[in-house]
């Protein structure tokens, strides 16, 4: 066995170790395949195939995210079939979620030429923003089900389980147990999943204020109560031991 | 006893007993154990979920995430009774939609919804795999065949007749032992030669030998991927480590397809004599026998036999002195047609939701608990006792060189004596379907899905073609799961993909976005196409979703989301066309 794979990516070829991604790989040579879901700092599921290629001899595309390379692999990134597909998916994303505050899904939409009118009327995945907490709001209607937070709240980094899904197939969505508030659940409010966050679903309290046209004052105000009501229970256990 | 709900607080006490039993198990007990809870409480009410997340070491958000994935896991109250209607194509051109109308009429509620009174719950499900019995209904998990719309008091008195196999065929082997409406018992399947297979494996063979006669035989799996079952057990049996699994995929959920139910409900020691040659060839200690949820008699009856062989010593150590253990668990699914992808259903006994894997790594090097696991479907276990009986050799004698063996076929829809029929290999489907179905009812012959919901459509061109696997490749035939679901000239194809688009987007599980968003996007389009409102793009968008879902899905559930109504369009191109066929 050897320790390093040579194989082909549009007709260049390259070597690298064993193991490297075929996306990783494609990097290396300064291909722009489009992904998502896909941070280089949480797992992988291949969820989004935004980023799949043609493999010759692969009966379907691959998503490069997380196929590895193989010897002698010829790899097409892109070709009227990975357009195709890309550009469908993102048509079809731009239909049932609010991108609007997804920049770099923007960039995508309009490089891959998307029209998600031509679907017409069709159902979206709009839901109220949610507001159950000082630090944060989630508005799953931008929420492109990357599992980015779900991955940092479990075992890719902070161990507190608070939310995982609801619901399944176009339903599906983030969520807590029985939809209970995040102060109820184990949430620590660490922030992390404010941070993968690659659209505006999940977002901090303070900037969602900002945006709603209230003043600094206004918002130190309006999130003061919370923050004092939060101080106030978390300190009752010693003032009555 | 059903524990009184009005109150306000739920009586966990009830629970403490079962939950203790799984408890030490951890995650892997999480279905059995909301099954279980659920049998106590009628519903999985918060703290009910709760105390479970406790015991097991679950994360609250976790087994939220469970519940809501299954489909017979519910969050809230539902009637004592429920009443399960199904809506595949096969029940739906017999009239289920009008079943479910009138229903819901009496009981005065809507779908989905309990009456006022606690006493009923009426729901459309999207295949009960009854589909011989069309219209189907379950209630109480009491299969009632060809119900009348008309008369909703023998539904719901369940006084309709209850579904039993049809079963016939040019050959009886597989079904030896089934359609006399009852289980076959240890007794009766010993003295037909049961367990005659198991004894030669192990006083007669070692497991490689096993290994090779099952590659010799040229089986392939039957649940429509058709990869060589020698070759799986191969290369599990050549994995690395001690612990090793075998499971027997009995999540049968695909409209059209209801052959393992009869093989299970009528005949339940051949599966479970395949599962245990198979543990053996491999080196597996342990069996999972995962039953989809909704096959509740099937489950029932299974229970018994295992019990039957454990007595006779067919399960347990030390079998025949062979030193050679095997122990088989009996695991009910909770509604999800993505459980019978293999990878799923791992993730569903891991007490997860079920999300199918990235694959590579496989089942046989990393399977269940990511352990080298064998992965067969029901009718192909059914084929390993037959195989070590008549040797590879014989085996061979039937069917073709490159499809040995036997074939069930599940006939439905539009024809005289819809039912299960063995056939050797290489019969034309003209046979099948005249000959052993009875033929076209109701008009000419227009159109078959083939091979299953992810199948595609034959039409009167393809009747004198062989029902072998290289023949229907030939003319772009899946043998799938050997669904052949006939309709007449009068039906709707339309609304037939319409109904096996909702299906799909019932059932998508909603991991990977082109499946996701497809499935729903597909169903959308068809479902404004059967109202009368096409649009000159259609069948473009129809187009592009399918291959998009074909080509860039995760999982062979997506993958083949669109393949009926990629060939429907092939078959009939004018049928999204504004003044398209199918009236």
């Amino acid at each position: 066995m050897t320790s390093e794979v040579t194989l082909t990516i549009d007709g260049q070829e390259i070597t690298v170790p064993t193991g490297t991604t075929i996306l990783q790989a494609a990097e290396q040579l300064d291909k722009d395949i489009p992904t998502i879901c896909y941070h280089e700092h949480t797992s992988s599921f291949g969820l989004c195939r935004l980023c799949v290629v043609e493999v010759e001899g692969a009966r379907v595309l691959l998503a490069s995210c997380v196929a590895q390379v193989g010897n002698d692999m010829v790899v097409n990134t892109r070709n009227e079939r990975v357009e195709r597909s890309r550009r469908t998916i993102l048509e079809m994303l731009d239909s049932a979620v609010d991108l609007s505050e997804a920049p770099e899904i923007q960039e995508q939409l309009s490089d891959y030429a998307a029209n998600a009118s031509r679907f017409g009327e069709v159902k979206k995945r709009a839901m109220p923003v949610i507001d159950d907490n000082p630090m944060f709001i989630r508005d799953y209607s931008q929420c492109v089900l990357c599992w980015r937070c779900v991955q940092v709240c479990a075992d890719d980094a902070q161990f507190t389980f608070a939310i995982n899904f609801s619901g399944r197939g176009f339903e599906t969505s983030i969520d807590t147990f029985f939809n209970q508030s995040l102060t109820d659940s184990t949430c620590v409010f660490c922030g992390q999943c404010v941070g993968v966050c690659p659209t505006g679903a999940l977002k901090p309290k303070r900037e969602h204020l900002l945006e709603q046209g209230h003043t600094p004052d206004e918002i130190m105000q309006l999130t003061r109560t919370k923050r004092r009501k939060k101080k106030r229970r978390q300190e009752r256990p010693y003032q009555t031991g | 006893m059903t524990p009184d709900l009005s109150k306000a607080t739920v009586d966990l006490s009830l629970l403490d007993e079962t939950l203790e039993s799984f408890a030490r198990q951890g995650q892997t007990a999480l279905l059995p154990a909301l099954h279980a809870a659920q049998d106590i409480y009628g519903y999985l009410p918060k703290p009910v979920a709760a105390a479970i997340s406790n015991r097991l070491h679950v994360p609250l958000a976790d087994v939220y995430g469970v519940i809501d994935f299954y489909a017979m896991f519910y969050k809230e109250p539902v009637g004592r009774q429920i009443v399960l209607v199904c809506g595949d194509p096969a029940c739906s051109i017999k009239g289920s939609a009008y079943v479910l109308e009138k229903l819901c009429e009496t009981l005065d509620i809507e779908e989905g919804e309990m009456t006022p009174d606690g006493d009923w719950t009426v729901e459309r499900v999207p295949c009960l795999g009854l589909c011989e019995h069309a219209p189907a209904v379950l209630v109480n998990d009491v299969a009632l065949s060809r119900v009348d719309p008309q008369d909703h008091d023998s539904i719901m008195g369940m006084k309709a007749p209850q579904a039993r196999s049809i079963v016939d065929g040019d050959i009886r082997i597989l079904t030896k032992n089934c359609g006399a409406a009852e289980p076959t018992r240890i007794d009766a399947y010993l003295s037909g030669g049961g367990y005659e297979a198991l004894t030669k494996a192990l006083k007669e063979m070692t497991p490689v030998e096993v290994v090779e006669e099952i590659k010799a035989s040229g089986l392939v799996g039957r649940g429509g991927a058709a990869f060589p079952t020698g070759v799986k057990w191969e290369g599990a049996a050549n994995a690395a480590g001690d612990e090793k699994y075998v499971i027997c995929n009995a999540d049968e959920s695909e409209p059209g397809t209801f052959k393992d139910r009869v093989l299970l409900e009528d005949d339940p020691h051949s599966t479970l004599e395949g599962m245990i040659i198979s543990g053996y060839a491999i080196g597996a200690g342990k069996g999972y026998l995962y039953i989809r949820g909704e096959y509740q008699r099937a489950t029932v009856i299974l229970a018994e036999a295992i019990s039957e062989a454990e007595k006779a010593g067919y399960l347990g150590e030390n079998l025949m002195d062979s030193g050679f253990s095997f122990e088989i668990e009996l695991r009910r699914g909770a509604g999800a047609y993505i459980c019978g992808e293999e990878t799923a259903l791992f993730e569903s006994i891991e007490g997860k939701r079920g999300f199918p894997r990235i694959k590579p790594p496989f089942p046989t090097t990393h399977g269940l608990f990511g352990k080298p696991t064998v992965i067969n479907n029901v009718e192909t276990i059914c084929n390993v006792p037959v195989v070590l009986n008549t040797t590879a050799i014989g085996y061979r004698s039937l069917g073709t060189e490159n499809s040995p063996g036997p074939k069930l076929f599940c006939l439905s829809g539009d024809v005289a004596r819809p039912g299960l029929y063995e056939v050797p290999f290489g019969v034309t489907l003209r046979h099948v379907l005249d000959d052993l179905a009875g033929g076209v009812t109701g008009g000419e012959l227009q159109g078959m899905l083939f091979g299953g919901a992810a199948g595609a459509f034959a039409t009167a061109e393809h009747l004198d073609t062989k029902m072998t696997f290289e023949d229907l490749r030939e003319v772009g035939l899946p043998l799938g799961s050997g669904v052949v679901m006939v309709f007449n000239e009068k039906r709707d194809i339309r609304r037939v993909l319409e109904e096996l688009a909702m299906f799909f987007a019932d059932e998508s599980c909603g991991k990977c976005y082109p499946c996701q968003i497809g499935t729903q996007r597909q169903h959308e389009v068809l479902t404004r196409i059967v109202a009368g409102n096409v649009r000159a793009g259609d069948s473009e968008i129809l187009t592009d979703i399918g291959w998009t879902m074909t080509d860039a899905s995760l999982c062979g559930l997506g993958q083949t989301a669109a393949t009926a109504v990629l060939s429907a369009m092939e078959t009939w191109p004018d049928l999204f066309s504004e003044n398209g066929a199918g009236d």
